[in-house]
């Protein structure tokens, strides 16, 4: 039987429309259809153009309110496709394929702001609108080519199928403890040469998929991947005319065009210019990550988008309801708390909505498994910026039913000056990056001492900051994008940011970093081996911490960038992977391997909860006990510390894990470190020591040298020991 | 330039689907006629002959897809002689994993029951 709805009631120009369904917004396939719908509180005024695609002019101009023909008669008739503040219509026969759309919007009520200058409303019936709902857009197809800046709808809405076949796949769900998340760029990943993949599809999704074989090997089980929904390299891009190369580039995507729509300059298939493929060639990345047991997180940036402040570019937001979307002044200035010109309006409850939608989106349709946001803390201010007790927005993030098995994780600062590490508003269930860890990893890494307090309770999953919220609430780090790679950690003192051509003044200057007595590269091989033991040291201390690890891409095999610490905008070497490192620093990434394999194999190190300091199961071992040199005396001012995990403490004392001895020995010179007594029946297996050469410096789980003495071990200089205390 | 889709069936039950022009939305439905049709006459075998596709959109495949769902997964699916752009998108959306290519037709190995 033939649906009645797939029937025109009206005829525009040759166009077969019916009155549109306000939900969902964005456009939608319908039977022998497509419906658009579009809200705006303030416009009155609203007409869809379709575009061939790629045409400068659309063929068709449709409005949505206005004179129309009757079918069946063809009499003029008065139309109006508005169901309260959405515009709305399905258009029959489309080729939704080969199209694209976009809108035009004015309210003649509303005073209008002129370019560069402040104002509430910002409609412009000359400039063209982005969907903010579109699935996919087009107008940056291609990564790198240069767009034609006159083009008057630079960012074009596209129709996308969303018929991909998953072959039953599922989100793997692991639970969040026993992850090790990498944190990667999917440019960044295989776009180097020496990558080995095929040129037209390296630095792309299927490039990424190709390098999955790696990332299994290397025993990650959770990859986050750095913004991919839609952005533009090229704003704020500047070319260089001597050189005649793009030295500026927004490489990094941390300024998003459109939420719902994946970068197509990130997928081989994008030059195709089909947002289907796109989207294709996305999931079956994804679909290829789960088959192999590794979830994926994006990146999500909710706190701003890429049109700026007053000077910026009508793209979508601004021009279909400015002041829904962004927060402003009472004169009509954008409130800058992201440092990058606006700031979304996200306790709006429209704008609100569209975060959650476009979320439920990424779960629903590409099987995402979690997402950080970017400054975070800006998703707790209301509409004029000042910080909420109950922000709403992260009150129904945390308990959206599509989102229920989502991992969320907090950037819980912004650039407006708003520090939540520790206070985030949770809700049982958001994680935060833990910046706090960072900066104590670093600096009792460098030696600094009085620092075994601080890293006591880092290794615990920071107790002091998330009583209550369990160990899982801290996402531990020693690196990201932001700052200092774990080699340049190591290497550098300062940072060395001429590259990014601001006179040195951007990034961070409180880096905590020691460059082992010589500032970049050299050829001192005492000074070379120091840093390979210092990044080994790190990754250690990471991975016996409670809470959950994450790693940069690069960190594994002694990526640089050469003092850089803020390389948002390179395009180059600075910021693509070096995959020949992964020879020349083999026992870089072998220890990684291993570490994390360690990590893996020992559920002791992944409580879901606090260890609580105490033997309350009777076991004659606290869960967590304190040394120093000497057994059960720490010294908390000193740059050594040691300590114990009882196995018998696994997951609140349901499991049984060996026991786990760490000897973190950040003094100059090598110490003896006499380890606690174990029961009689059991041994001290060394695993690590960061002080042997490869492959005496790490045993892979099962391969564990039982100890000549069982009772002292000298820990080298700089220095981290792993013991096991395993039943003989 | 639209598409011609020809089905051939051989008496060993391979379907031999000749495919000419552009393989996209406005096209696809064409190709999923043949591929019925082959499945109303139980092929054991999809060869998709492919020397004369210049193109392939995201419905393209949407219809291999359809194709390996309809024909099960015991009736392998081969393409022969695709032009480069066709094989890339083959591969950049994982395809390549699921249908044989090669570069010509060799009945020795596609026609052996």
């Amino acid at each position: 039987m033939e649906r009645i709805d797939a029937h025109p009631t009206h005829l525009f120009k040759g166009h077969k429309i019916r009155p549109g369904k306000p939900y969902p917004f964005g456009a939608t396939l319908v039977p022998g259809g497509v419906n658009f719908s579009i809200f705006s509180h303030h416009a009155d005024y609203c007409v869809l153009l379709l575009f061939e695609k790629g045409a400068p002019e659309p063929y068709a101009v449709i409005p949505f309110r206005g004179m129309f023909s009757k079918v069946g008669t063809n009499e003029p008739e008065w139309a109006d496709f508005r169901i309260g503040k959405v515009f709305t219509m399905t258009i029959l026969d489309l080729d939704h394929e080969n199209i694209e759309y976009g809108y035009r919007m004015d309210g003649s009520s509303y005073p209008r702001a002129r370019h560069g200058e402040p104002g509430i409303y910002r409609f412009d019936p000359s400039q063209i609108l982005m969907d903010p709902y579109a699935k996919s857009i087009g107008g940056r197809d291609a990564w790198g080519v240069v767009p034609d800046k006159s083009d008057p709808y630079q960012h074009r809405s596209r129709i996308v199928f969303d018929d991909f076949d998953w072959e039953g796949d599922r989100p793997p769900e692991l639970p969040i403890e026993d992850l090790v998340i990498y944190e990667a760029h999917v440019r960044g990943f295989t776009r180097h040469a020496s990558s080995g993949i095929k040129s037209s599809m390296a630095g792309t999704f299927t490039g990424l998929r190709e390098k999955i074989p790696y990332l299994k090997e290397l025993g990650i089980n959770c990859i986050e991947l750095m913004p991919i929904f839609e952005f533009d390299e090229f704003e704020h891009s500047k070319y260089d005319e001597a050189s005649g190369k793009w030295v500026k580039m927004n490489y990094w995507g941390y300024s998003t065009v459109g939420f719902f729509a994946p970068k197509a300059g990130f997928a081989a298939t994008g030059r195709v210019g089909d947002g289907t493929m796109v989207a294709d060639e996305l999931k079956t990345m994804i679909k290829e990550l789960h088959r192999n047991d590794i979830e994926v997180i994006l990146d999500v940036v909710f706190n701003h988008t890429a049109e700026g402040n007053e000077y910026g570019p009508i793209i979508s937001y601004c021009g279909i309801d400015n002041p829904t979307y962004y927060m402003l002044t009472p004169e009509g200035y954008y409130y800058n708390f992201s440092g990058t010109g606006n700031t979304l309006n996200c306790n709006n409850p429209i704008v609100r909505n569209m975060v959650l939608d476009a979320l439920r989106f990424w779960v629903a349709e590409y099987h995402i498994d979690g997402f950080r946001f970017d400054l975070a803390s800006i998703l707790s201010r209301d509409p004029f910026g000042a910080p909420m007790a109950n922000p709403p927005l992260l009150e129904a993030l945390a308990f959206d039913p599509v989102l229920g098995k989502c991992k969320l994780i907090a950037e819980a600062w912004d650039a407006g000056g708003l520090y939540q590490v520790g206070s985030f508003p949770a809700y049982g269930r958001w994680a935060e990056w833990n910046g706090k860890s960072r900066d104590t990893y670093r600096r009792f890494l460098k030696g600094d001492c009085g620092m075994a307090g601080a890293m006591s309770q880092i290794i615990q999953g920071s107790p002091n900051l998330y009583r209550g919220r369990g160990a899982t609430a801290s996402i531990n780090f020693i690196t990201c994008h932001d700052g200092f790679t774990l080699y340049d950690t190591v290497s550098y003192n300062n940072k060395h940011n001429s590259a990014n051509l601001e006179d040195n003044r951007d990034g961070a200057n409180d880096n905590n970093s020691w460059n082992c007595g010589w500032e970049g590269e050299t050829e001192d091989p005492a000074i070379n081996a120091l840093r390979r033991r210092q990044i080994k040291n790190a990754v250690s201390m990471l991975m016996v911490s409670q809470g959950v690890p994450m790693i940069l891409q690069g960190d594994e095999v002694g990526c640089t960038k050469y003092g850089n610490n803020n390389t948002y905008c390179h395009d180059n070497e600075l910021n693509w992977l070096d995959w020949t490192l992964v020879e020349k620093n083999y026992d870089l990434f072998r220890f990684f391997k291993h570490i994390i394999a360690l990590r893996h194999a020992h559920p002791i190190l992944r409580n879901g909860c606090h260890l609580r300091n105490q033997d309350w199961k009777g076991t004659g071992y606290a869960d967590i006990t304190w040394h120093g040199t000497q057994a059960w005396h720490a010294d908390w001012n000193g740059n050594v510390i040691a300590f114990m995990l009882n196995g018998s403490y696994v997951k609140e004392g349901y499991d049984e894990d060996d026991f786990i001895y760490v000897a973190m020995n950040m003094h100059w010179d090598a110490l003896p470190f006499d380890m606690p007594m174990l029961p009689p029946e059991y041994q001290w297996l060394l695993s690590v020591n960061t002080s042997m050469p490869s492959p005496e410096d790490i045993f892979p789980p099962g391969q564990e040298r039982i100890l000549d003495n069982q009772q002292s071990m000298l820990v080298g200089g700089r220095s981290v020991a792993i013991l096991l205390g395993r039943k003989k | 330039m639209s598409l011609e889709a020809m089905l051939e069936m051989t008496a060993g039950g391979v379907a031999k689907i000749q495919l000419k022009g552009k393989l996209d939305a406005g096209t696809a439905d064409d190709f999923q006629k043949r591929i019925e049709e082959a499945a109303g006459h139980k092929a054991q075998r999809i060869v998709l002959l492919m020397e004369g596709l210049t193109f392939m959109a995201s419905a393209g495949l949407r219809t291999l897809i359809f194709a390996k769902q309809k024909m099960g997964a015991t009736v392998d699916i081969y393409v022969i002689g695709a032009q480069t752009q066709v094989i890339e998108t083959l591969e950049m959306t994982g395809l390549n994993h699921s249908v044989v290519i090669r570069d010509i037709y060799d009945p020795a190995e596609i026609e052996k029951v």
